[in-house]
């Protein structure tokens, strides 16, 4: 996350000649500490990719066994089409889920810390659709559903629900004690306490609870449609997989699998740097620690 | 002499609805407050949920611009004596009684307490100027309205310039100081403060006791002060209450007359050492044989 930091220090030009000896200067290594913090993965890919393509050459693999890096990017060129629509029926669905998850599961949270009995009430069933895999509920699921569609919603929605419940309920207890009294000497309604609080305290916990959350939403939106076996124009990124892996389409196969990596890649990224700029100012989580 | 006290108390609130004193301690609310006390616990007890006795029977006047420390080792119940006279939970037996506060529709009074913690129990999500609001904002008093009241208590804590920081960017005492300051923006009548400055070091606890000292004089509030230093409680306080442990109760309330302001000066003063062994002895005395620390 240091990256996203904001450091007075101008970018460097010429990284160029990396292996000539640096004069240690201490601003000069932050620029080049920094520098090497976004090198290395980009070579680490670079290397990979090259380590990749070679092996498919020199031990001649078939591309129905494994594709040459070459093969997926023409693969995912050519079938742009189909790809980019059935991602978007995936991303609509993680989104939605997660979206409703986040309602649903930050105003449980907050009915639960406001009455114990509430909470004894409900937070056993939320565990129980938690602890049940998404793919032996599925089935049932679908029968319920009144579409495919509405069906993989409310699975992706089980799975990415109980991370936002369980770490916002977290958050809204673990208040100090001390301000809860202080808030309560100075004659605070509920509400009060709540907003001015026991939601900024629960902040940091809650957004934990949508990083994974994110993550978990994509990963439901899948398996739940590996679990349906859905068909067809409108269906997401999971259907394209298997169909590309009847027809020995393996490029495709590849194509599809990046586009949910670099998917899940994006969610993750987009959900920290919201954590970030929530948080910098005054957690610990997003400060630099300096000795 | 209770009963005595009784009536004089019920007396004196006929009284204070009709003819309100100060709140400034001038030499009127001195006089008055010498007959009528602020607060007045009577024969208070607390028992917590584990059957283990914090307090027993207490029974203690607080009167207006009175600069008490309650002196004693840990576990006699100092800290508890306070929650209870900030209504942070309600004593197991006896009662407190706010002669010359407003009481609610219900009889439940309405004293204007502010309360200082051990540890500073600031927001960290919000800046110095928003800790310092919350009172007020809780009362529904809105950041234009208050704006003054804040910054006027920054002021007197010497951290206006700091109102847009964050409190983790404050060193302890600078923190310790925006809990003070927001203790005072609802300008109370009573001040309790917890073992305020026992985290921080010695240098910033000298000098943040001299600035409570000089705001306590100039704006004559009563403070009732928790400490387990002998030589903190006899520096600020013209009166220290020594308290023993198992059960919690009172053993000793002593005087200390010397004359404000204090400076210094005072610290080294042949009078400030005398109020020392005083206090001392009567601590040792408080925590008695069967205390084996």
């Amino acid at each position: 996350m240091s990256a996203l930091e904001e450091q007075g220090q101008p970018p460097v030009s010429a990284p160029a000649k990396l292996d000539e000896p640096q004069p240690v200067f201490a601003a000069r290594d932050t620029t080049f500490e920094r520098l090497l913090k976004v090198l290395i993965p980009v070579a680490m890919l670079v290397l990979l990719v090259l380590l990749w393509a070679w092996y498919v050459k020199a031990y001649n693999v078939p591309h129905y066994i494994l594709p040459s890096p070459l093969r997926v990017a023409q693969s995912l060129v050519d079938d742009w089409g189909t790809l980019s629509s059935a991602l978007l029926v995936t991303l609509k669905i993680t989104f939605t889920a997660l979206g409703i998850a986040l309602v649903g599961g930050v105003g449980l949270a907050v009915l639960m810390s406001q009455s114990r009995w509430i909470e004894l009430a409900l937070y056993p069933y939320a565990v129980i659709l938690q602890v049940t895999p998404i793919v032996a509920i599925a089935p049932l699921i679908l029968i319920y559903a009144p579409s495919t569609q509405s069906a993989l919603l409310i699975c992706a929605w089980i799975v990415a629900f109980f991370p936002v419940l369980s770490n916002t309920t977290q958050g809204l207890k673990s208040t100090d004690h001390n301000l809860l009294n202080l808030f309560e000497l100075y004659g605070a309604t509920p509400w009060q306490t709540l907003v001015y609080l026991k939601l900024p305290n629960a902040l940091p916990y809650f957004l934990a609870g949508l990083r994974i959350a994110g993550g978990l939403a994509l990963i439901a939106a899948v398996v739940a449609e590996f679990a349906a076996g859905s068909a067809g124009a409108g269906s997401g990124l999971a259907y394209r997989l298997l169909e590309s892996q009847f027809r020995l389409n393996i490029p495709r196969l590849f194509a599809a699998l990046i586009l949910l990596s670099f998917t899940g890649v994006l969610i993750f990224a987009a959900t920290s740097l919201l954590s970030h700029l929530l948080l910098r100012k005054w957690h610990e989580s997003a400060l630099k620690r300096e000795n | 002499m209770l009963t005595y006290e009784n009536s004089q108390i019920l007396k004196d609130r006929h009284v204070s609805q009709s003819n309100p004193v100060p709140a400034a301690a001038g030499t009127l609310s001195a006089e008055s407050g010498s007959r009528r006390p602020l607060v007045s616990l009577s024969g208070v007890s607390k028992v917590f949920s584990n059957g283990t006795t914090a307090l027993q029977n207490m029974t203690m006047d607080i009167r207006q611009g009175e600069f008490i420390s309650l002196l004693g080792p840990s576990g006699c119940g100092k800290s508890t004596v306070l929650r209870i006279i900030a209504g942070l939970g309600d004593p197991s037996s006896g009662t407190i009684d706010w002669p010359t506060s407003g009481h609610d529709a219900s009889g439940k009074a309405l004293p204007e307490i502010s309360f200082v913690f051990q540890e500073p129990t600031l927001m960290p999500w919000a800046t110095v100027f928003k800790n310092v609001w919350l009172p007020l904002r809780l009362k529904g008093i809105s950041k234009q309205e208050a704006h003054d009241r804040v910054m006027e208590a920054l002021e007197m804590v010497g951290l206006a310039k700091f109102a847009d920081a964050y409190p983790r960017e404050l060193s302890g005492g600078m923190k310790m100081r925006v809990s003070i300051a927001r203790a005072l923006v609802t300008r109370p009548k009573i001040l309790l403060m917890d073992e305020p400055f026992a985290a921080l070091d010695e240098i910033t606890r000298f000098k943040l006791n001299n600035d409570l000292l000089h705001l306590w004089e100039k704006f004559g509030w009563t403070v009732v002060f928790v400490t387990h230093s002998v030589f903190e409680s006899v520096y600020l306080s013209n009166r220290i209450v020594v308290m023993a442990a198992r059960p919690g109760r009172v053993v000793n309330d002593m005087r200390v007359d010397a004359p404000y302001p204090r400076e210094e000066d005072f610290r080294t003063s042949s009078v400030y050492n005398d109020y020392c062994r005083d206090a001392s002895a009567a601590l040792h005395a408080a925590m008695g044989a069967n205390d084996h620390l």
